[in-house]
Formats: C-alpha cells, sequence, structure tokens
C-alpha cells in the first residue's frame, strides 16, 4: 500500500472565479480602521496603554464594516474591496499623507485611494501627530545612527514604520480550544496573581486586555454569523444559501470554541491569521506548519466519512485565496524593497516532528496542489527537506516548481536544526520548526525573533574604506587611514572589518530604539495572548514575554564583497598591477562609464556643501549648472585608458559562484564580517542579534545607493541577491554555483540563508528532469546549504537577456537535448528558443 | 598511478549535463574527430590543431593540453551530484577514440575514484583500441547514423562498416551497457524507412534495448561563422515534435527497443 495518497485533485470552477473576482481590480486603501483606533483611542487617554489597545482593538472589531465575497467559504475580510488595505496611524503615517497623490501611479504595488478616503485618514492622522511610534524611536536613536541611515548604510524601515509581525502564533491551542479556552486561562493566570505581587500592575492589565482581545475576536466571528444567516436567508440558490447556513454556523462555533470538524478548523485558522493582521501592520504572520496544524482535523473527519479529499481540497483553495485578500502598503521606497504585494505569510509542509519522525501527510500534498490550484504569490510555500524526506513529496514540488510561479522554496533540516540549536532552542524545539516570511526558522508560538530587523547594505563599508568614513562630504563613519597608504591586503581588510564593526553597532542602535519603542508604544495583546510566556511572565511579546527572543537583521552583497577583495588583493598586493590608489581613482570615475543622475546629485552636493563651507554662496542656477558639468564630464583619455585596463583586469579574475576554493573561501571570510560581529550584540527584549543572509527585492533599490564597486559593479545597479553569486558571474553551471554558496557557512547565519537559481524549464522537463532537479537540491543539502529556491526563466525574462546579455552570462537552455549558454547564440536562434520556451514539459 | 599523468587534448569541460547518460553528468570534450558531419554542432572539436573561432566577436582559443590529473580535479568537483543521481563522466567529442589512451585512463581515473563513466563516440577506430576501454566503461552511447555505406560516406566523410561491425563487437562483449544514438538529419536520414533499417539493426545487437532519437538543431550554426567556414546546412528546420513521435511510434512497434527522443 501507498504511504500517501497524492493523485492529483482537479481544480472547481469557484477557485478560478475566487481568483478572478480578487483580482478584478487594482487593490484600494480603506479608512475605516484609521478613523476607528483614532476614536477609541480619544476615549480612553487615561489608561494603560496595554488596555488602550485591547480597547481599541474591540472598537475596530465591533465597528468595522464586514463582508461575505461570493461564493467563498471561508469567511473574514479586513476590507470591503478585494485586496484591499487598512491603514495603522500608530506606526507611522506621515510617509502616506506624503504618497497620497502618487501611491495610485508609482510602480511598485501600486493602491487606489478615493478622496474621500484621503480626508478620512487626513481627518484621523491628525490626532497622531506626536503619538506615533517611529517619533518615540527616533527619539531613542544615537545621532550617529541617524545619520548613517540618513547615508543608507542600513535601513531598518520595515519595524520603524510599521508593525513587526513576522510570527507564527499557537493556532493549534485556538483550534482546540477556541478563545474562550484562552481567555480562561488568562482569568485563571490572573486569578493566580496576588494583588501584593511586585508586577501585579502590569501583569493584571495585560492578562486584562487579553480577555478584551479574545472577546473581541469571538464576537467578530458573530458578526459573521449574523451575515452569514442573513444573506442565506436572501438567497435564492439554494445550494449557495446551504452554503451560506454551514458559514453562519461555522462562525457560532469558532473561534469563540474549539472546532469540531475540518472545516471549522481552517475557519478557525482563518480568522487568527486574518486578524493578527488587523491588530498591527506587521507582515510576515506565517502559517507554519499548516498540514501539521490540520491533519488531526482532516484524519478525524476523514476516517468519520464526513470529508471527501475533493472538499478538503477545495476548502484548502479557497484558504490560499483568503491568504492574498490581505493587502499591505508600504511606503514607496519599503515597497521597492518588498515587491509583488507580498505579506511574505509562509506556510511550510514537510519534515521531521519533534521526535525526529517524518510526519509527511496527504496534506503535504495538498496544500502544494493548492498552490498549483490558486496560482498566487501566497502563502510563501516551502518544503522542509531532510535525509528522511519522501521522495514523491519533493517530486510533487518539483512539478510546482517548474511551472514558473517561484514556489515552493526549500529548507534543509540538516542545516536549520543544528544552528537552531547553537541559539538556545531545545533540540525537540528545533525538530519543530516552520519558516517565517523569507528565510527565517524559529519555533513557532514561544519565539519573537524580529526577523527582517534591518538591510544592512555590506557594500557601502567597502566604500567608507575608500573615502577614510566620508560620505557625500560629511564623515559619517569611522576614520580608517587612507586607502593610499596601505601597505598589506591585511591592513585593507582590517581597515573593512572596523568600518563593518562600526556601522552594524550603529544598526543595533537604531534597531534597539525601535525596539523598546514597540514595547511602550504599540504592544499586541492579541497575538501575545498566543505566544509562551506571555501569560505567565504578565508582558507581551514586544516587552519580552516571548520564551525565544532575537533580532535578525539582514546583510547582503557578499558576493559583492568577496569579488571585490579577492579583486584587490590579486591586483594590487600579489600580481601588483594596480594601486590602491588606482583603484579609488577609477571608482570615482565610475569605471570611466559615465555618472548617471544620482551620481551626479550626489556629487553636486558635495561640490556645493565644499563651496558654501568656504564661505560662498551658490544660488540655483549655479548647481543647476554643476549638475550638468558633472553629467557630461567625460575622463580625459588617460583616465579612461586606466578605467578599462583596470575593468579588464577585473573582468579576468575568477569570481565566486564558480567552484574556484580560493575565491569561495574570500567569501566565506567576507560573510563573516558580518555575521560574527552581529553575534555580540543583545536586544531590549533580553535576546541575541543573530545574522540573516537574504535580501528580498532590496538588492535593487539598495543597489541605487551604493557606488562603484571593486569587483567591477557599476554605480547604483543592483548588487548581489541573498547568497548568490553576483548575477552573470556564476558561468560553470547551477552545480558550480550551488558549491560556491555552500562554502559559506550557513549555520551561522541563523536567521536565515537565501540562493536563488535561474533554470530555464527544459531543465525539468520529464520525469528524468524532475528527478535530476530533486537530487540537485538534495546534494546541495548535502553540503549544507540551507536554502533553495528557483525561478525557471519566461519567454520575458528571455527577451530582457537578449536585451542585457551581460546579467544572463550563466542561463543555460537545452533545445532538442542540447544544452547552450543562451547568451552565446545568435539572435535569430535566440528568437527560437523563446518561442519553445511557452511549450510545454 | 601512472594513468593520472596522460595528457590529451580537450576543448570544453561542461558540468551539469543532464542528458548524456543517467544523472547529473560532467563532460569532457576530446578534440580531434574522424569524421566531417555536415550537421555537426560542435565544428571546433573536428580539428585536433588547436584553433581560434570566434565567440561574440571575440577570438577565443580552442583546445588545451591537460592531464587526467587536471581533468579529474573538475570532475570531482560535483561527487555530491553523481551520488545523488548515479551520474558521473561522459566523454564527448569529437570522437574519445582519436586519442584512445588519454581517453582509456580518464575512465580509469574515473572508476577508480568510483566515479561512474559513460562515453559518447562513433567507435569508429580498430575494435582493438575499444577493447582498451571497455573494462572501464558503465555506457557506451554509440551513434550509428545510417545502414547505407555510400550515404554515409557522403554526408560525414567516411562509410560505416567498420563502425557498424564494432557496434555488434561491443554489444557482444557484454562488457557495457550499449545504448544506440541517432541523429535524425533533415534530407540525410529523416525518413520512416531509413530510421526503420538503423532500428531493426540495433535491436539485432544483443543486450541493447534502448535507442535514442536526436532531432536536428541549429544551435552550432553561429561556431561556423566563428570558424570562417560555410554552414552546410543551409536553412534546414530542425524536425517538428510531431514527426519525432512518429518515429518513435514507428520504432517501438517495429522493435523491441525502448525508444526516447532527446539524450
Amino acid at each position: 500500500m501507498k504511504k500517501y495518497n497524492s493523485t492529483d485533485i482537479p481544480k472547481t470552477d469557484r477557485i478560478t472565479r475566487l481568483v478572478d473576482n480578487l483580482y478584478a481590480k487594482m487593490p484600494e486603501i480603506e479608512s475605516a480602521r484609521a478613523v476607528l483606533i483614532t476614536e477609541s483611542y480619544k476615549e480612553t487617554e487615561g489608561l494603560p496603554v496595554i488596555l488602550r489597545r485591547a480597547k481599541a482593538f474591540e472598537h475596530i472589531l465591533k465597528n468595522i464594516p464586514i463582508i461575505i465575497r461570493d461564493e467563498e467559504l471561508i469567511v473574514g475580510s479586513s476590507t470591503i474591496a478585494p485586496r484591499g488595505c487598512q491603514t495603522f496611524p500608530e506606526y507611522s503615517y506621515e510617509w502616506l499623507e506624503e504618497e497620497f497623490d502618487t501611491v495610485e501611479h508609482r510602480s511598485a504595488d501600486p493602491f487606489y485611494i478615493a478622496d474621500q478616503t484621503k480626508e478620512e485618514i487626513k481627518k484621523a492622522d491628525a490626532y497622531w501627530k506626536g503619538k506615533t511610534n517611529i517619533e518615540l524611536a527616533t527619539s531613542y536613536m544615537a545621532p550617529e545612527a541617524i545619520k548613517a541611515m540618513e547615508h543608507n548604510m542600513f535601513t531598518p524601515g520595515n519595524y520603524y514604520y510599521n508593525g513587526v509581525g513576522h510570527v507564527t502564533v499557537k493556532y493549534d491551542e485556538v483550534m482546540a480550544i477556541g478563545f474562550e479556552g484562552i481567555a480562561a486561562k488568562a482569568q485563571a493566570e490572573l486569578d493566580s496573581c496576588n494583588v501584593g505581587d511586585a508586577d501585579y500592575a502590569t501583569k493584571s492589565r495585560f492578562l486584562q486586555a487579553s480577555i478584551i482581545s479574545c472577546n473581541a475576536a469571538i464576537a467578530y466571528a458573530q458578526r459573521y454569523m449574523v451575515l452569514a444567516k442573513q444573506e442565506a436567508d436572501a438567497c435564492k440558490d439554494p445550494k449557495r444559501k446551504e452554503e451560506l447556513l454551514t458559514i453562519a454556523r461555522n462562525c457560532g462555533r469558532v473561534p469563540a470554541k474549539g472546532a469540531t470538524t475540518f472545516y471549522e478548523a481552517m475557519q478557525s485558522f482563518w480568522f487568527v491569521q486574518q486578524l493578527l493582521q488587523m491588530e498591527s501592520s506587521g507582515h510576515s504572520i506565517s502559517p507554519g506548519r499548516f498540514d501539521q496544524f490540520l491533519y488531526p482535523y482532516y484524519k478525524a473527519d476523514r476516517n468519520a466519512g464526513i470529508l471527501t479529499r475533493e472538499f478538503a481540497q477545495e476548502l484548502l483553495d479557497c484558504f490560499w485565496v483568503k491568504l492574498n485578500d490581505l493587502n499591505k502598503c508600504r511606503d514607496a521606497a519599503s515597497a521597492e524593497g518588498f515587491a509583488g504585494y507580498s505579506l511574505f505569510q509562509n506556510l511550510i509542509v514537510g519534515g521531521q516532528n519533534e521526535e525526529g519522525i517524518d510526519v509527511t501527510n496527504d496534506l503535504s500534498f495538498m496544500c502544494i496542489q493548492a498552490s498549483k490550484h490558486v496560482f498566487l504569490p501566497m502563502p510563501s510555500l516551502s518544503i522542509r527537506v531532510w535525509n528522511g524526506s519522501p521522495h514523491e513529496l519533493l517530486m510533487k514540488a518539483a512539478d510546482l516548481t517548474r511551472t514558473g510561479i517561484g514556489l515552493p522554496a526549500y529548507y534543509n533540516d540538516e542545516v536549520i536544526i543544528p544552528s537552531l540549536m547553537s541559539r538556545g532552542l531545545t533540540l525537540e524545539e528545533a525538530r519543530n520548526y516552520n519558516i517565517i516570511g523569507c528565510v527565517e526558522p524559529q519555533i513557532y508560538g514561544k519565539t519573537n525573533g524580529w526577523h527582517d530587523a534591518a538591510f544592512f547594505n555590506m557594500c557601502r563599508p567597502l566604500e567608507m574604506v575608500f573615502s577614510n568614513g566620508m560620505d557625500k562630504g560629511e564623515q559619517i563613519s569611522i576614520q580608517t587611514g587612507r586607502v593610499e597608504d596601505m601597505k598589506t591586503f591585511e591592513e585593507f581588510f582590517d581597515a573593512y572589518k572596523a568600518q563593518m564593526k562600526y556601522q552594524i553597532s550603529l544598526m543595533v542602535n537604531a534597531d534597539n530604539a525601535i525596539d523598546v519603542a514597540h514595547g511602550e508604544r504599540v504592544p499586541l495583546p492579541f497575538q501575545s495572548s498566543m505566544v509562551d510566556d506571555c501569560m505567565k511572565r504578565g508582558k507581551t511579546m514586544e516587552q519580552g514575554g516571548a520564551v525565544h527572543n532575537f533580532t535578525g537583521p539582514q546583510g547582503f552583497g557578499i558576493a559583492n564583497v568577496a569579488d571585490s577583495l579577492y579583486a584587490i588583493k590579486q591586483l594590487v598586493f600579489d600580481q601588483k598591477k594596480f594601486t590602491l590608489t588606482q583603484f579609488k581613482e577609477v571608482l570615482a570615475l565610475n569605471y570611466g562609464s559615465g555618472f548617471d543622475r544620482i551620481t551626479a546629485s550626489e556629487m553636486t552636493v558635495e561640490i556645493v556643501k565644499n563651496l558654501e563651507a568656504q564661505g560662498k554662496h551658490v544660488s540655483s542656477d549655479e548647481i543647476a549648472k554643476i549638475i550638468s558639468g558633472v553629467m557630461n564630464a567625460k575622463p580625459s583619455a588617460e583616465e579612461q585608458r586606466l578605467c578599462d585596463e583596470l575593468k579588464n583586469a577585473i573582468d579576468e579574475i575568477p569570481k565566486f559562484g564558480n567552484d574556484n576554493d580560493e575565491v569561495d573561501a574570500f567569501a566565506r571570510e567576507a560573510a563573516y564580517t558580518y555575521t560574527k560581529p552581529l553575534l555580540d550584540f543583545h536586544n531590549p527584549r533580553g535576546g541575541q542579534f543573530q545574522a540573516g543572509l537574504y535580501p528580498v527585492s532590496a538588492n535593487v533599490p539598495l543597489g541605487a545607493q551604493t557606488g562603484a564597486t571593486p569587483d567591477g559593479r557599476l554605480a547604483h545597479t543592483p548588487v548581489a541577491d541573498g547568497v548568490s553569486p553576483s548575477a552573470g558571474k556564476d558561468v560553470k553551471g547551477p552545480t558550480a554555483a550551488a558549491n560556491s554558496v555552500a562554502k559559506l557557512d550557513h549555520g551561522i547565519a541563523s536567521n536565515g540563508t537565501l540562493f536563488n537559481q535561474k533554470f530555464h524549464p527544459s531543465a525539468l522537463s520529464g520525469e528524468r528532469g524532475l528527478d535530476n532537479f530533486v537530487n540537485l537540491i538534495r546534494a546541495y543539502f548535502d553540503q549544507k546549504g540551507s536554502h533553495m529556491q528557483f525561478n525557471v526563466v519566461d519567454r520575458a525574462t528571455l527577451l530582457d537577456a537578449q536585451e542585457h546579455p551581460e546579467q544572463y552570462a550563466h542561463l543555460v537552455v537545452r533545445v532538442a537535448g542540447y544544452s547552450a549558454l543562451f547568451t552565446t547564440l545568435s539572435k535569430s536562434l535566440q528568437d527560437d528558443i523563446i518561442r519553445r520556451t511557452e511549450q510545454g514539459f | 598511478m601512472d594513468y593520472m599523468k596522460t595528457k590529451g587534448r580537450i576543448f570544453d569541460i561542461q558540468r551539469y549535463s543532464i542528458h548524456d547518460g543517467n544523472g547529473i553528468r560532467t563532460i569532457v570534450f576530446l578534440k580531434g574527430c574522424v569524421l566531417r558531419c555536415r550537421w555537426c554542432c560542435n565544428p571546433e572539436s573536428q580539428s585536433f590543431d588547436i584553433q581560434t573561432m570566434k565567440v561574440l566577436g571575440k577570438p577565443k582559443v580552442i583546445g588545451e593540453d591537460v592531464t587526467v590529473e587536471e581533468v579529474m580535479e573538475t570532475v570531482e568537483k560535483d561527487r555530491p551530484y553523481y551520488r545523488r543521481t548515479k551520474g558521473g563522466l561522459t566523454l564527448s567529442g569529437g570522437e574519445s577514440l582519436c586519442q584512445p589512451e588519454f581517453a582509456r585512463d580518464l575512465l580509469h581515473a574515473a572508476k577508480s575514484a568510483g566515479i561512474s563513466t559513460a562515453m559518447e563516440s562513433m567507435a569508429c577506430a580498430d575494435y582493438s583500441v575499444i577493447e582498451t576501454l571497455l573494462p572501464y566503461l558503465d555506457q557506451y552511447l554509440m551513434d550509428i547514423k545510417h545502414m547505407n555505406p555510400e550515404k554515409h560516406k557522403e554526408f560525414t566523410g567516411k562509410s560505416n562498416e567498420l563502425m557498424l561491425e564494432n557496434a555488434r563487437k561491443v554489444a557482444e562483449s557484454g562488457m557495457t551497457e550499449l545504448s544506440i544514438r541517432v541523429p535524425v538529419i533533415p534530407t540525410f536520414n529523416d525518413t520512416l524507412e531509413e530510421m526503420k533499417a538503423i532500428a531493426v539493426y540495433a535491436d539485432s545487437l544483443p543486450g541493447v534495448n534502448r535507442i535514442h532519437l536526436l532531432p536536428y538543431h541549429r544551435l552550432g550554426q553561429d561556431k561556423y561563422a566563428g570558424l570562417n567556414r560555410p554552414y552546410l546546412m543551409g536553412d534546414f528546420l530542425p524536425p517538428t515534435n510531431e514527426f519525432m513521435e512518429e518515429l518513435r511510434t514507428m520504432v517501438e512497434a517495429e522493435t523491441s527497443l525502448v525508444c526516447q527522443i532527446g539524450g
């Protein structure tokens, strides 16, 4: 007998229509939440903040408009408009008002906003002046950290502007005992407190806030029960009428009480997922081990003969659609860093349980099926892989990968489990890990990981070495000496390490300032009711209530730093062909490629500052002249020759990503300059800092803030993505790139690493193609890689590769049994392949 | 371990090849060929001499003299992938048998290192030469391009008797897993009759149970310009998927072979 039922289940027409309706219009910003929270806050001014938060949550859930969308089976929508979003003025609001008129037309994640909505939000926002979290956070920051942020050394934008999110709560507990049960636990804890306890004041108020929040969630579901009944009464279609009555029954029972069926469990899970994102604007609220949470309900219903596989699949599909119904409007700069309206709700299947036994089940397969049916970005589907993972699960996953959707991501238990243990998790906890957001592992229901705490651009400290800490005419970092005077490579590398360490400390300062502000100004009683050990400790997660506390900011640009360091060592100190002075000159000239608008305006600022420092007044006419002068400036013939010679010499040097042990060792060291110093820092919740090495999509916008680097990268072009080699620099194929990446220390980056590979669909064609693909992942994981995800290239990518061959030097395509590097083919043959790409497998 | 020191001439090493033998493989391309097939997609492989070819407008030296040891350094790098996929080393060319000692010693080195071996070859050499390789060869991917000696000579420069005879001898030796590969080339062998003749012959070889039909493609076309040579296949289009399917159906109906399109 087969261990799993992995056979495909057809997609129903309902799912097609739900998806079509969801994407019928541009997403819209609504004002209801902003108005309601403001009303509530005005009435609770004298109360402790934790009670104000709970009462505001209650006020919102009692009054926010609700809707049941056509044909849906799982209900609960945060906005009337599909994929709409609410706003969260308690965190920050000014950016939104500034972007009111552009948010609809911006390139990354545009939102429609009605004029009336603008007015309502503006009116509500007026209350928040001086009361937002961002203002408090800023007031806690060191001036030099603020300066470093202004100069784009790092950006903690995520939690600076928004809620934290990045959590997997105890969904299983809500499904089991309902919010009545959780409120009862809070009450019991409260009853056990003694009014004379030292922490009675804060603990009792938190527990009261928790009870208010649980009851608010129950009342919210009851509103859906009433609405479903009303709609059922008015419904002419007998089938839909029956569905609405079932929805009403479900919402009458859950999440107040424990779920008795798979369907109720799904509805209960959804309310938790939705309402967490109503309480705060944090993203990456991750459902986690969904196949494990839901399987007991699935199995019981199947055994009782009251659930068909087909209906269970349809419910899963409906849940997947709902995950895409939630949305968030970020500021324009952040939107570029997180492009794709993504909320990073990570849902993971497969892997081992606390005892180390593989617990893949039928739902694991059905979750992959749901992503194939719904074919939308959410959830961020992940697969846990270990030596005991069943081959058929990976084959099913690979079958999804080859559709080109970019899902699932694959994670290696064999690296992540010991890595988490090195951060204080028990073996049992570590084995039960799930992923938050992009790649961040933790144990659910016990962790406040602050996983996405900042983006740290590792290329910027390299620029600081060349400028001796100056940027745009200001001393913003430490002085590590003039590069012109550096005599050895070690001296140069030490300077880089010192710059890194200093900037890391500033980033920690910024993160901790924000962290403190969250604890004081926006504690989350609802979320904290579902995370251990908040109730016992009498503190919210933001105040240190969770069992495990971390801060995990991401570093990126490793490949650029590694290639830069290697180029400098080779060309300056080993071969002695060039000097650091020449490097400095060529970098300032952007390799003779001219200056783009960003560089020109930066240089102009510097020139103007210098002039003003000399006491000269510079008029706006003169500034315009300076800019155009800089833009049109051409290097002299001699300068151009030096640029070309150096660029050619750099191009000849081996790069990270080609399985060259010497270069790869540099990459390992480069990564350590970020991952090691970070471990010495602690956050105000009593937890440790831990590094992540992944960029989301920030490598593009943050690359745009970075000057030319010694690896041959031009100013303001993207920096390397995650732990992946620089685009186009890995020319020896996917195994060589994977081997290089595996040589980094993934274990120490316990907040996760991200390795992206591109494939042409032909590489995955047929059973054999899938099989080889699965084993490519396994072999990378054998070498202790941590994470892998894939872009299977589509037509658009190939067209782009025709336009920008330098970015795609490594793109292998196969036609008729023959592999070739795409960019080495003539235009007509490339066209041929582009035409074939649309064909199936 | 003298075989590690043997020198030979290669023009490329390609890692992550997934259609030339089982699993994920590393292909070492040996330089030099006895045939001059008009459709050849690696024209730079034909001459044993080190040449210059223009690639994307830049001159590139084709051909490098290396030792077995040096080649193995690269081959070893993908061992984790071979282990997972039953992949390994594949020799290709050119015709590997043009450098028999080097080919033999590469195969020997791989086998000694526990890496599985395969070779793509036309078997165009004395059987006594081929025999020396067989103890180290797990998979022989042998080309049979045509059954008619004159037509074979016209399109490849050599008649086919020796190769057909060697195919039988290799099969009868039972020392390696032999599969037959047939390039499907417009105007040369792309008819049902010609394909049937090849398939029937392949089926008659003891132990052979797989045949691969490799559709003609033009991906080598640019290289001819790079070598300043005319491309003799002109504007011929690759066979359609439908036609390849038709051939496959025919082969499986007429013989007991399993027929696969592509490598």
